[in-house]
C-alpha cells in the first residue's frame, strides 16, 4: 500500500503548489501578466500577429458611454459582453438575438432589457469581476457560433479548446463542453465537461465533469470520446504562435472553432488550471520536465508544434 | 539551491528566536506559561522619633542580599531628609540626615522581594578568630562548663554541637543548670547574646543575626535574634528557639551583628515598627522589576516598556501572524478555499469580541440575512459602491436588531455583537453574493464554509492563552512563525484536498 501522494508523484501529477512554485513563478514574469489579463491588449497583439480573434464591436470604458449603448448595439443581432480584465469566465453575457419588442435574448433563452445590459456593464466597469477588484472596462465583441460538429456535445454554449503551451511548445489539450449545470459556460469549475484530446489525431478521449470521469454528455447523452476536432493541426500552430503575443513560458491558450470563421483565439491565461490532467488521464510533470530540459527552442511555431507532438508521443500512456 | 537557502534563513531565524527565548526565560525568569504567579512580600519599616531641633542623623540597618530572596524594589520615604546607603561586607545601612528638624519625625523604608532558590548560597566569609573562653561569673560558670562538657560528648562537629546545645537549652524539662542559664529570658536578644558567650566557652565563633519572620498582614512585627556559628568554612544559622538549622523560607535576614538597629543623633531613640504583607504578582512583572534592579537593558526594549493600553493592543496584534500562519497552512497544505486571503483572520478577530460559539452563530445568521437582502438589492440594479454601502447599512441595522432582540430574550451575549466589525461582514456578504450568482450556490457555500472553518481555527490559535502569553512575552517567537511561513512558501508538494481531487487518476492508474 502506497501513500496517495506517492502514487500521485509517480503519475507525475502537478499540484497547485508545484505549479505555482516551479512553473508559473520561474516562467511567467509578472510584468507580462497585463498582456494576457487585459483582453483588449491580447486582442490587439493577436491581430498584429495575424491570429484570428472574435472581432471587437465596442469598448466601453466609462459609465456615461453606456448612454449610447443603444446606438452601438443597434446594428448587431448577437454579441458578447465581457469584462476586459475578467477572471474565470465571470461576468460574460452572451446575447443570442433580439425579440420583436426590442428586448435581448440571452443564450439560455431568457430575455433581458437594455437596462439590464447597462446594469451589467456598470457592474463590469466598477470592477465587480476584475482580478483585483480594480475598475475595469467592458468589451462588446462578435459572438462565436461553434462548429456544427460540436452540436451534440454542448448545451447552449460554445465549447472551447484549452491548450497548455510551455516555452512556446503546445503540450496538452482538452476541450471544454458547456452543460446545463455550467449554464452554457465552458468553465470546468462551473460544471462544464472537460475532455482530453489525443495530441496526434485531435480526437477526444476521456471526459471529466466535476472531477469525476464521464463517458457521455450529461445533457445530450452523446458519447464524449471519439469526436474528431476539425483543423486540429491549425489550432496547435495558432496556440504555438500565441507564445509570441505574450512571452509567458507557462501559458494557457483558449481557442474556439467558429462555424464561419474557423479557429479563433479567445483568450490567454497566465495561470492555467490543473484539471487538464484529469481530462487527459495523464500528469503534466514528466512532459513539462522533458520540455524544460530542451536546449534552444526553434522560433518557427510549426517546428514547436512538431516538438510538442514528439514529446507527447514519447510520453504516451497506453490507450485505456 | 534556492530551497537550501530558505532552509538556512529559516534555521537562523529559529535559532535567534530560541536563543532569545532561552535567555529571557533562564536569565530574567520570564515564565513560559501564562499566569504563573509568585508571592511577593512587602516589608515596611517605620521609624519614629522626636527631633531636638538641631541637625539629625539616622542610621538604620537595611537588608543586604538576604539569602533565599530577590529584592525587586525598595523605597525610602523620608520627606526632606537627605539619603545615602552604604554597604560593607555584611550589612547595608540607610543614612538619613537633615540640617534642622523638630518634633515628631517619621521615616519609612519599604522593600518588595520574592523568594528565589537561586540566592541561597552558603554564607562564606573567612574564618573569624576563635574567641577566647570568657570569664563566667559563678554560679553561671560551673553550670555552663557542665553543660558544655555534656554537649561535647554528644556531638561530632560545630553544627551538631550547636544543635545539641540548643536542644538542651530548649528542653521542656530543664534541669538546674539550664534553668540558671535560661534565667535571662528564653528567646530574647539577651539570651542569644549569652548563647554566643556560652559557645565561646567551647571556642566556637558565633554571632547574632536578626531576622524578620514573614507573616502576612503583620502590623507591628519586630526582628528576632538568630544565631550563626562558623564551622571553619561557612556560617551556619540556627533558630535558637527550635534548634532548626539554616534559614527557613519564612524568615528574612535583616542584618548581621549586634549593633543597635537604628541610631539617631539629635533626637530621641527611634521606635521601629515592621509591617509585612504578601500579595501575588505575575512572574512577568517580577521579572520585569528584577531586570530593572539588575540594570538589564533587555526589558527596556521589550513590550513591557509600553503603556498598558498599548500593550493590550499588541497582545492582539502580535497574534495576527499566527492567524496568518493558520491561513497559510490551510491554503497551501490543506487546499481549503476561502473568501479573500486574510478575510478569515479578520473574522477570527471579530470572534474575540463575541466568544466563539456566539460569533459563529451570529456571523452565520448575519451573512444569511444579509445575503438574502443583497440578492434582493440585485434587482434594484445599483452601482457597485452604493450597493456595498447599502449592504453595510443593512448589516448595521441587522446587528442593532440582533442586540435588541437578544436583550428582550435576556441573552447577554448578543450585546457583544455591537463591536462586530461590520465592514468585514458587508464585504463577506458582497463577495459571497457575487460567487453565488456567478458560480452557483454550491460554490458560495463551499467558500463560506471554508472561510468559517479557517476563521474558527484562526480564532482558536489566536486566543490560545498559552500561545498568546508566549508571543507577547517573547515576541521573538514570531521569527519562528516567519521561518515556518518561509518554508511553506517553498513547499511544492500536494495539498491535502488535491489528493481527493486527483483520486480518480489514481484509481484509473491502479486498474489492471
Amino acid at each position: 500500500m502506497k501513500f496517495p501522494w506517492t502514487r500521485l508523484r509517480e503519475l507525475g501529477i502537478v499540484g497547485m503548489n508545484q505549479r505555482n512554485a516551479e512553473f508559473i513563478m520561474p516562467y511567467n514574469e509578472r510584468r507580462y501578466y497585463p498582456l494576457v489579463d487585459n483582453k483588449i491588449i491580447t486582442k490587439q497583439r493577436a491581430i498584429a500577429r495575424g491570429i484570428p480573434v472574435p472581432p471587437l464591436y465596442g469598448h466601453i470604458e466609462l459609465e456615461h458611454q453606456t448612454a449610447h449603448l443603444h446606438n452601438l448595439l443597434a446594428s448587431y443581432r448577437e454579441f458578447v459582453i465581457k469584462p476586459a480584465n475578467g477572471s474565470g469566465g465571470n461576468g460574460i453575457l452572451v446575447i443570442a438575438g433580439k425579440t420583436a419588442s426590442g428586448q435581448f435574448r440571452k443564450a439560455n433563452d431568457s430575455v433581458i432589457s437594455l437596462e439590464d445590459i447597462k446594469h451589467h456593464m456598470s457592474n463590469i466597469l466598477s470592477g465587480m469581476y476584475s482580478l483585483g477588484g480594480d475598475t475595469d472596462s467592458a468589451i462588446i465583441e462578435y459572438r462565436v457560433r461553434h462548429d456544427p460538429c460540436f452540436n451534440e456535445v454542448s448545451y447552449k454554449g460554445v465549447p472551447d479548446i484549452r491548450l497548455i503551451v510551455f516555452r512556446g511548445i503546445p503540450l496538452f489539450g482538452m476541450i471544454r463542453l458547456p452543460t446545463r449545470q455550467s449554464d452554457g459556460r465552458a468553465n470546468l469549475h462551473q460544471g462544464a465537461v472537460g475532455a482530453g484530446i489525443d495530441f496526434r489525431t485531435g480526437r477526444t478521449h476521456f471526459g471529466v465533469m466535476n472531477s469525476r470521469p464521464v463517458s457521455s454528455h450529461p445533457d445530450t447523452g452523446v458519447p464524449i470520446a471519439g469526436i474528431d476536432i476539425p483543423r486540429w493541426q491549425q489550432m496547435l500552430e495558432m496556440a504555438a504562435t500565441c507564445f509570441e503575443l505574450a512571452p509567458l513560458g507557462y501559458l494557457g491558450v483558449d481557442l474556439v472553432l467558429d462555424q464561419d470563421q474557423g479557429p479563433m483565439m479567445l483568450e490567454l491565461n497566465a495561470r492555467p488550471g490543473l484539471a487538464i490532467q484529469i481530462a487527459n488521464h495523464q500528469g503534466l510533470e514528466p512532459v513539462l520536465r522533458h520540455a524544460q530540459a530542451l536546449g534552444t527552442i526553434p522560433d518557427d511555431p510549426c517546428k514547436r508544434v512538431r516538438i510538442g507532438c514528439m514529446i507527447r508521443e514519447k510520453f504516451a500512456t497506453s490507450p485505456a | 539551491m534556492k530551497i537550501s537557502k530558505i532552509s538556512v534563513i529559516a534555521l537562523v531565524l529559529t535559532a535567534l528566536a530560541v536563543g532569545a527565548v532561552y535567555y529571557k526565560h533562564k536569565r530574567l525568569g520570564l515564565p513560559l506559561q501564562p499566569a504563573q504567579q509568585s508571592e511577593v512580600w512587602t516589608v515596611e519599616a517605620k521609624l519614629q522619633f522626636r527631633a531636638n531641633g538641631g541637625p539629625v542623623k539616622v542610621q538604620f540597618y537595611i537588608p543586604r542580599s538576604p539569602p533565599g530572596f530577590i529584592k525587586l524594589n525598595e523605597d525610602f520615604i523620608s520627606s526632606n531628609y537627605g539619603l545615602a546607603t552604604e554597604a560593607d561586607g555584611l550589612n547595608r545601612q540607610a543614612l538619613w540626615a537633615v540640617r534642622r528638624a523638630k518634633g515628631k519625625q517619621v521615616l519609612y523604608y519599604r522593600m518588595e522581594f520574592v523568594q528565589s532558590s537561586d540566592s541561597t548560597g552558603p554564607r562564606t566569609t573567612p574564618r573569624p578568630a576563635y574567641p577566647p573562653v570568657p570569664e563566667y561569673e559563678e554560679p553561671l560558670g560551673s553550670a555552663v562548663m557542665a553543660l558544655l562538657d555534656e554537649v561535647r560528648s554528644h556531638s561530632a562537629d560545630v553544627a551538631t554541637f550547636t544543635r545539641e546545645l540548643l536542644l538542651r537549652l530548649n528542653t521542656s524539662q530543664p534541669d538546674q543548670n539550664i534553668s540558671l542559664i535560661n534565667k535571662s529570658g528564653h528567646g530574647s536578644a539577651e539570651w542569644v547574646r549569652q548563647l554566643v558567650r556560652i559557645l565561646a566557652g567551647a571556642r566556637i565563633p558565633a554571632r547574632i543575626v536578626y531576622v524578620l519572620p514573614l507573616q502576612d498582614l503583620v502590623k507591628h512585627g519586630s526582628l528576632v535574634p538568630w544565631i550563626e556559628v562558623h564551622n571553619d568554612f561557612q556560617w551556619i544559622a540556627f533558630n535558637p528557639v527550635t534548634g532548626a538549622q539554616g534559614f527557613s523560607d519564612d524568615v528574612l535576614v535583616w542584618r548581621t551583628g549586634d549593633d543597635p538597629l537604628v541610631t539617631v543623633s539629635g533626637g530621641t531613640p527611634a521606635e521601629v515598627d515592621f509591617s509585612i504583607s504578601r500579595h501575588a504578582l505575575s512572574q512577568v512583572s517580577i521579572a520585569e522589576q528584577w531586570a530593572r534592579q539588575t540594570d538589564s537593558r533587555l526589558m527596556d526594549f521589550s513590550l513591557f516598556a509600553l503603556p498598558v493600553q498599548t500593550q493590550n493592543v499588541y497582545r492582539i496584534i502580535l497574534m495576527v501572524p499566527l492567524g496568518a500562519l493558520v491561513i497559510v497552512l490551510l491554503r497551501n497544505l490543506v487546499g481549503l478555499a476561502t473568501f479573500g486571503t486574510f478575510m478569515p483572520v479578520l473574522i477570527a478577530l471579530a470572534f474575540r469580541e463575541t466568544s466563539l460559539l456566539w460569533g459563529v452563530i451570529m456571523f452565520t445568521m448575519l451573512v444569511i440575512l444579509g445575503l438574502a437582502l443583497r440578492l434582493y438589492l440585485e434587482k434594484l440594479k445599483l452601482l457597485l459602491v452604493p450597493r456595498l454601502a447599502a449592504v453595510l447599512t443593512i448589516v448595521i441595522l441587522l446587528i442593532a436588531l440582533f442586540s435588541i432582540v437578544s436583550v428582550q430574550l435576556e441573552l447577554e451575549r448578543g450585546l457583544s455583537v455591537a463591536l462586530f466589525p461590520v465592514v468585514i461582514l458587508a464585504m463577506t456578504i458582497e463577495r459571497m453574493s457575487i460567487v453565488w450568482e456567478e458560480n452557483g450556490s454550491q460554490e458560495a457555500l463551499k467558500l463560506g464554509t471554508g472561510s468559517l472553518i479557517a476563521a474558527v481555527l484562526g480564532y482558536l490559535v489566536m486566543t490560545h492563552p498559552g500561545l498568546s502569553h508566549v508571543v507577547f512575552v517573547f515576541p521573538e517567537t514570531l521569527l519562528i512563525v516567519l521561518a515556518i511561513t518561509l518554508l511553506v512558501g517553498r513547499y511544492t508538494g500536494y495539498r491535502l484536498l488535491e489528493l481527493w481531487r486527483f483520486r480518480g487518476l489514481i484509481k484509473e492508474a491502479d486498474k489492471p
